[in-house]
């Protein structure tokens, strides 16, 4: 049963054999939304996610603890049997009233709202269109769904535009599904060009704002808001995890019929609902995302100064500037040393590899928060780039350091 | 040369030019070269490299069709038979 995850195992060990196992670090304790503390030691958090550092917000947490207490620890059941409480209902439509949609559907997961959604929508005869960096739940919906499944370029529209034309004598609908912010690398979608293929082509578009809603656009809507093509998107898949601090996800929709999914959907109906305190959570984060335009205006600062840092210093990072900062190296093994360096100095930042990674790069994935202080970020990238300089990776002579590393691997 | 020697031959090309395969010395790539086991190719450098094909002949060929490809020749029969269907089409 085991023995087809011999060389999985055999990655694995190697990895593990540098040092801490960058898949499995516990932290014994989380004292705020940048510190967590591992055998005794601060640690600066630097790959949470947790973009507007609201874990820890005071009004979000007295709104749980009232909820844990008024309506108990969990639901024990599914949004279509007795899982679905006032709270529930209220928190779509807030999701509904925050993105200005008609309707909004609450999963546990934003995992579970895109397996819901992809695999639902798009029938036998129907096409989604993927970008080629989408997030494993974007595939994994595609794959549970019955729709013919094709990849394009990341974010070349010119590439969508081709297959789009290529498929347009076959029947069916078709849907386009791009993401907001791409995890890895922090690059946007080019959002208006992909609308205007949408629009000329008669196709559906999703956009995931995983990653950028409460981040992106003037009021923290996500990319969409920041491209100005709200009604060129049909559906919005998005997740509390992130700049909300919580858990859950959400697809919202125009579409009237959208709220039938809720019969359809096997993600939405066959697992338990969110916890009321959750919910409870989740609702006091969109009055903060809208009450704090100040924290989007702190995490930009944040993103622009720890990317111009590492920028500085050589490190080649993604291509925008955004509160993802990835440093890029062609090494995995140059890559896991580098990041066992940075947690025994004090810092956590993901440790991203093939093949989970774009173009088969080794990623150090930082996210900012607006949570950290210019002194914390600058403590953070003066380490990192440190430790770049001894490894030969950072610096004047970076690239070519980086590529004999490679070469000599 | 026979449609198909073509097709198992630009499929050889791509598969050198991208890089990603571990193409031990003096191997001659044909139509019983198999991506994952000979090549080293990942499912997902699989991916990469069909959409570089279905790019160089303007072709979309759905990801499931891709399952059952394990040799050259296996995706050499699939990118004939959509061209085929796409032309006729």
């Amino acid at each position: 049963m085991f023995g087809k995850f011999a060389s999985l195992h055999e990655a694995y060990g190697r990895v593990r054999q540098a040092g801490a196992d960058p898949f499995g670090v516990a932290f014994d304790e989380v004292v705020s939304p940048t510190t967590a503390r591992i055998g005794g030691r601060d640690i600066l958090l630097l790959g949470t996610n947790n973009y507007l550092g609201l874990t820890f917000a005071p009004e979000a947490i007295a709104a749980a603890s009232d909820a844990l207490h008024r309506y108990g620890t969990g639901t024990t059941g599914s949004r279509i049997a007795n899982g679905t409480y006032a709270g529930h209902a209220e928190l779509e439509r807030r999701v509904a009233r925050f993105l200005g949609r008609r309707d909004a559907m609450v999963f546990t997961t934003g995992h579970q709202a895109n397996l819901g959604i992809l695999a639902t929508l798009a029938g036998r005869e129907d096409h989604l269109l993927l970008d080629a960096d989408s997030h494993a739940s974007i595939y994994d919906g595609a794959r549970l769904g019955s729709a013919s499944v094709t990849r394009f370029r990341h974010n070349d529209p010119g590439d969508l535009a081709r297959r789009l034309r290529v498929l347009a004598d076959k029947p069916g609908d078709r849907l386009i599904v791009v993401e907001g912010l791409y995890s890895m690398l922090g690059d946007v979608a080019p959002l208006r060009e992909i609308a205007a293929i949408k629009r000329e082509t008669g196709a559906y578009l999703l956009v995931d704002e995983a990653h950028s809603l409460g981040v992106l656009g003037e009021r923290g809507r996500g990319l969409i808001e920041a491209a100005g093509v709200h009604d060129d998107v049909d559906f919005v898949v998005g997740t509390f995890s992130k700049s909300l601090g919580s858990i859950g996800g959400f697809c919202a929709s125009d579409h009237a019929g959208f709220d039938l999914l809720r019969l359809a959907a096997r993600s939405y109906m066959f697992t338990a609902s969110l916890p009321p305190s959750v919910v409870a959570s989740v609702m006091t984060g969109f009055d903060l995302i809208d009450q704090r335009p100040q924290l989007r205006a702190q995490l930009s600062a944040n993103a622009a100064r720890l990317h111009a840092a590492l920028a500085a210093s050589g490190f080649r990072l993604g291509p925008s500037v955004s509160p993802i900062v990835s440093v890029r190296l062609r090494d995995p093994a140059l890559a896991v040393t580098f990041w066992n360096r940075l947690l025994s100095a004090g810092i956590y930042v993901n440790l991203a590899l093939p093949p989970a990674t774009p173009e088969g790069e080794s990623l150090l994935r930082s996210s900012v928060s607006a949570a950290h202080s210019f002194a914390e970020l600058d403590r953070a990238a003066a380490i990192i780039t440190a430790i770049g300089q001894e490894l030969g990776i950072a610096g004047p002579q970076a690239a070519a350091a980086e590529s004999y590393v490679s070469a000599a691997d | 040369m026979t449609e198909y020697d073509e097709m198992v031959g630009a499929i050889a090309e791509v598969v050198r030019s991208l890089g990603k395969a571990e193409v031990p010395a003096g191997l001659v790539i044909t139509d019983e070269t198999r991506l994952a086991d000979d090549l080293k190719l990942d499912s997902l450098a699989v991916m990469d490299f069909v959409m570089a094909l279905e790019n160089r002949f303007d072709l979309v060929i759905p990801m499931d069709e891709l399952t059952e490809v394990v040799s050259v020749g296996d995706l050499a029969r699939l990118l004939l038979g959509h061209l085929k269907t796409q032309s006729a089409g």
